[in-house]
C-alpha cells in the first residue's frame, strides 16, 4: 500500500500478454506431441467462449471459484495469506445441509437464505479461527489455515459418515437431501445456476467495500502497515478478524451453494479442490475483488476448454493443467515487468538501432 | 429458425444424411454412433479407471463407433457439464459415466435434460423413479474376490492375509467378506486384517497400510481402492504376495502377483451399445458375474501351486454353472452374531446383499 494506484492499462495488458505467451508455449509443447497447435488454439477458444453452450459451461464452472478466491483475496488485503478456503467451503456445505434439517424451516426462498447463511457463518468462523490464532497466539495463518482445512475435511467426513448420514445412502455416504423447495435453481432459460450471480455480486460488494467504506479502507491500511495502522488508532486485530470472517463467509457460501444448487446433499464429492483453485484465482487477480470476476471466468474457461480438448483430440487431462500452470507462472512473472519504464526501454532499443548514442534524441 | 433459407451447413447435413441413408441398405453395418466415456481418475491407473478404459478401447475398434473420452472428471457440476458437452457438442447418443458418485444427482439431472441420449452408469442402483433413459450396471466381482481368497488361503504361510479398503460401504464389505470366506474355505484358522484408508485414492496411506500389515505378518494382500498400483508394488517390495483388483497388475510385480479379480466391462458396454444401435429400449438395471462374463480372473502367477489352482478352478466352474452361493448359512459376523441361519442362501442378484453392513467371522476390524 504505497499509495500508488496500479496503472489500469498495465493491469490489463500484462496478464493478457502473459496468457498469450502461455498459449504460444502451450502450442509449441503440443506440437511436439504431434498435435496441430492451431487446432488446439481454436478448440480452446471454442470450448471456453465459442458459443452459447460454451459460455454457459464456462460461467457455471467459474461460480464457486469467485467465492473461494474472495476467501484468499480479502484476508490478503489485511496482510494475511490464507490458503485454507477448502476447509471453509466443506464446512459451509455441511452447515447448509445440517441447517436444512431444522424443524420449522420454511421451504421457500427464506429457507434457502437461512441455509446459505448457515454455510457462510460456518466458513466465517473457520477462517476467523485462523485469524485469531495469528493475532492472539502468533501462529502463522498460512500454515494454520491449511492445517485447519485438513481438520475441516476430517470433521466433514466424520459427520457425513456418522451422525448426519442418511441411512439410505449406501455406497456414497451423504447427509439427508435438501427439500426441493430449498434448492437453488438455474437462471431462467440458462444452464447456469444463481450461484454465479451471487458470486459476481459478492465480488462487486467486496470491491466496493474495500474502495469506498471507512472500514474497507482501514483494512487496506492494516494490510499495508499494521504498525502505522495501530499508531493512528485503528483496531488492527478487529479489522484482521473482520477480513478473515468475510473471506471465510464467501467460501462457506460457496459450499452452501454447491450443496443447494448442485449436489442436493453434503457428501465427499464436495471436496473437489475449489478452495485451492481459489488461491490461484486470487493471486492472479492480485487480490483485487473486481479482478477476481474475469480471472475466475478465465479459469472456468480453461476447465471448459480442457473438457473439449480431451474429447476432440484425446489429449490427457494433464495437458490443460500444464497450460494453467504455464499461464499462472507467466502472469506472476509478468508482475516483475509492472514497474518497468517502457518508454526508457523503447528509447534504448531505438538508440541501439540507430547507432546514434550521442544525440539526446528523447522526445519531451 | 430459418425455414426458408437453407444455409450451406444444412445442405451438407442433408447430403450427409442422404449418403448415410443410401449406404445403409447396401451394408449390414449398424448405424454410426458416438459413445462418450467419463472417468473419475486417470485412464492408465492400473485400476478402476483402466478397467473401463480397456473396454472403451474395445468399443472404439468396433466399426461405426466413434469414442469421446474424458478423464479426471470430479463428481461435481463438472461431470454434468462433461455429459452435456458430449451430447450437445459431440453428438453422443450413449454415455458411460463410470464413477459411482456420478449417478445421484448428476446422471439423474442430465438424463432429464437430454431425453434422446442414453446414460449407462456404473455402480448405481437404478430404480423406477429414475429417468428411463438412464440405467445402471455392475458386476458381482465378489465372486472373483472369493477365488482370490481361495488362492490366498493356499499360498499364505502365516495364515494372516490383508485387505486394504477405501471405505466401509456395502460394495467394499462384500469383497472383504468374500475374500475372507474364500481363504477360510481352505483353512478356517486364517484371519483377514482390514485397514480402511478413508478415500478411494490415498496412495500414501495405502503404502503405510501395506507396510504396517507386512510388519504384523500378513503375507498375502488384496485391496479395494481405485488404483491398486501402490499396494501391489509395496507388497512386492516387502517380499509378500498379492491378489489384484479392478484390472491386472501382474506387470507391476510378476513375481508377487498370484491372481486377481478383474472387471470385464465390455460385456455390459456391448449390451447397452447393441440396444442403442438397434433402437431397443435402454436396459435400466444390468448385473452379472463370472457366468455372464462381467468379471474375470487374472491368469495365475507361476508360483501358484497345483492344489490351489485345482480348488479355485473347481469353485469357479460351480460359479459359472450357477450352483455356488457365497453368502449362505450358517454365517456369523466377526462379533459372533448369526447373520444367515443354516439352510438359507442368498443368490448374487439378491438386493439384500447390496446393503451389506457387516464383516464376517475371521475378519479383524470393524465397520
Amino acid at each position: 500500500m504505497t499509495g500508488n494506484e496500479p496503472d489500469p492499462m498495465r493491469s490489463f495488458f500484462l496478464p493478457i500478454g502473459a496468457i498469450a505467451v502461455a498459449l504460444l508455449l502451450f502450442g509449441l509443447i503440443v506440437s511436439f506431441a504431434g498435435v496441430n497447435p492451431v487446432e488446439v488454439w481454436v478448440l480452446l477458444f471454442m470450448g471456453a467462449f465459442g458459443d452459447a453452450f460454451s459460455w454457459q459451461n464456462t460461467l457455471q464452472r467459474s461460480a464457486p471459484l469467485m467465492l473461494t478466491a474472495l476467501c484468499v483475496a480479502l484476508p490478503a488485503r489485511a496482510g494475511l495469506i490464507v490458503i485454507g478456503g477448502e476447509g471453509a467451503l466443506v464446512l459451509g456445505g455441511l452447515a447448509c445441509a445440517a441447517a436444512a434439517q431444522l424443524p420449522l424451516l420454511p421451504t421457500s426462498l427464506i429457507g434457502t437464505v437461512v441455509v446459505c447463511a448457515a454455510g457462510a457463518a460456518a466458513g466465517a468462523l473457520w477462517i476467523s479461527l485462523a485469524g485469531a490464532l495469528r493475532q492472539y497466539q502468533g501462529v502463522n495463518e498460512t500454515i494454520s489455515s491449511l492445517l485447519l482445512a485438513y481438520v475441516a475435511i476430517g470433521l466433514f467426513n466424520h459427520l457425513v459418515e456418522g451422525p448426519l448420514r442418511d441411512p439410505s445412502s449406501l455406497n456414497k455416504p451423504s447427509t439427508l437431501p435438501l427439500d426441493d423447495g430449498l434448492l437453488i435453481s438455474t437462471l431462467g432459460g440458462f444452464d447456469v445456476h444463481w450461484g454465479f450471480v451471487i458470486g459476481v455480486i459478492a465480488c462487486l460488494a467486496a470491491g466496493l467495500w474495500l474502495r469506498l467504506t471507512p472500514s474497507g479502507f482501514a483494512v487496506r491500511v492494516v494490510g499495508g502497515n499494521p504498525r502505522a495502522a495501530q499508531l493512528v488508532g485503528l483496531p488492527a486485530t478487529r479489522l484482521v478478524l473482520l477480513a478473515c470472517a468475510l473471506g471465510g463467509a464467501a467460501a462457506g457460501l460457496a459450499g452452501a451453494i454447491e450443496v443447494a444448487a448442485v449436489h442436493t446433499n453434503a457428501n465427499a464429492a464436495l471436496i473437489a479442490g475449489y478452495g485451492y483453485t481459489g488461491i490461484l484465482v486470487a493471486f492472479m487477480a492480485r487480490h483485487n475483488p473486481l479482478a477476481v470476476i474475469p480471472v475466475a471466468i478465465l479459469f472456468g474457461g480453461f476447465d471448459a476448454a480442457g473438457s473439449l480438448l480431451q474429447r476432440r483430440l484425446g489429449l490427457p487431462d494433464a495437458s490443460v493443467l500444464l497450460l494453467q500452470g504455464i499461464a499462472f507462472v507467466l502472469i506472476l512473472a509478468s508482475e516483475a515487468l509492472r514497474d518497468t519504464d517502457w518508454k526508457a526501454v523503447f528509447s534504448q532499443l531505438t538508440r541501439l538501432r540507430h547507432t546514434a548514442p550521442r544525440t539526446q534524441g528523447d522526445r519531451p | 429458425m430459418n425455414l426458408t433459407l437453407p444455409n450451406r451447413r444444412d445442405s451438407i447435413k442433408t447430403l450427409a444424411a442422404l449418403g448415410a441413408a443410401a449406404a445403409s441398405p447396401l451394408s449390414f453395418a449398424q448405424k454410426a454412433i458416438t459413445v462418450g466415456v467419463i472417468y473419475v481418475g486417470a485412464r492408465d491407473d492400473f485400476g478402476y479407471n483402466q478397467a473401463h478404459a480397456e473396454a472403451a478401447a474395445m468399443l472404439k475398434s468396433m466399426p461405426g463407433v466413434k469414442l469421446v473420452e474424458e478423464e479426471n472428471v470430479p463428481e461435481t457440476a463438472a461431470v454434468q457439464r462433461s455429459m452435456s458437452g458430449m451430447v450437445a457438442q459431440d453428438g453422443a447418443e450413449l454415455l458411460f459415466p463410470t464413477s459411482f458418485g456420478y449417478f445421484s444427482p448428476h446422471v439423474q439431472t442430465v438424463a432429464k435434460k437430454f431425453p434422446n441420449a442414453r446414460f449407462a452408469h456404473c455402480g448405481g442402483l437404478w430404480t423406477d423413479k429414475d429417468p428411463k433413459n438412464s440405467g445402471s450396471f455392475f458386476g458381482y466381482i465378489d465372486e472373483c474376490q472369493y477365488l482370490n481368497g481361495v488362492i490366498a488361503g493356499h499360498m499364505s504361510k502365516s495364515k494372516k492375509i490383508g485387505f486394504i479398503a477405501a471405505k466401509p460401504i456395502p460394495q467394499v464389505l462384500r469383497n472383504i467378506n468374500a475374500f475372507t470366506m474364500g481363504a477360510r474355505s481352505v483353512d478356517p484358522s486364517i484371519t483377514t486384517n482390514v485397514i480402511f484408508t478413508g478415500d478411494w485414492s490415498m496412495p500414501v496411506r495405502e503404502a503405510e497400510a501395506t507396510n504396517s500389515m507386512a510388519d504384523q505378518g500378513v503375507d498375502v494382500f488384496t485391496m479395494h481402492v481405485d488404483g491398486p498400483k501402490v499396494i501391489v508394488e509395496t507388497a512386492a517390495k516387502r517380499g509378500k504376495m498379492v491378489c489384484g483388483y479392478h484390472a491386472s497388475q501382474a506387470k507391476l510385480a510378476p513375481n508377487a502377483y498370484l491372481t486377481g479379480a478383474e472387471w470385464n466391462w465390455i460385456t455390459a458396454y456391448t449390451e447397452f451399445l447393441t440396444a442403442a444401435r438397434t433402437g431397443k429400449p435402454h436396459p435400466n438395471f444390468v448385473r452379472g458375474g463370472l457366468k455372464e462374463g462381467f468379471v474375470k480372473t487374472s491368469p495365475y502367477g507361476s508360483m501358484v501351486t497345483e492344489a490351489a489352482k485345482k480348488q479355485a478352478d473347481g469353485v469357479k466352474a460351480q460359479m459359472v454353472a450357477g450352483s455356488f452361493d457365497i453368502f449362505k448359512g450358517p454365517l456369523k459376523d466377526n462379533k459372533g452374531a448369526t447373520l444367515i441361519p443354516a439352510g438359507k442362501a442368498f443368490k448374487q442378484t439378491d438386493l439384500e446383499l447390496e446393503k451389506m453392513n457387516y464383516l464376517v467371522e475371521g475378519v479383524k476390524g470393524s465397520v
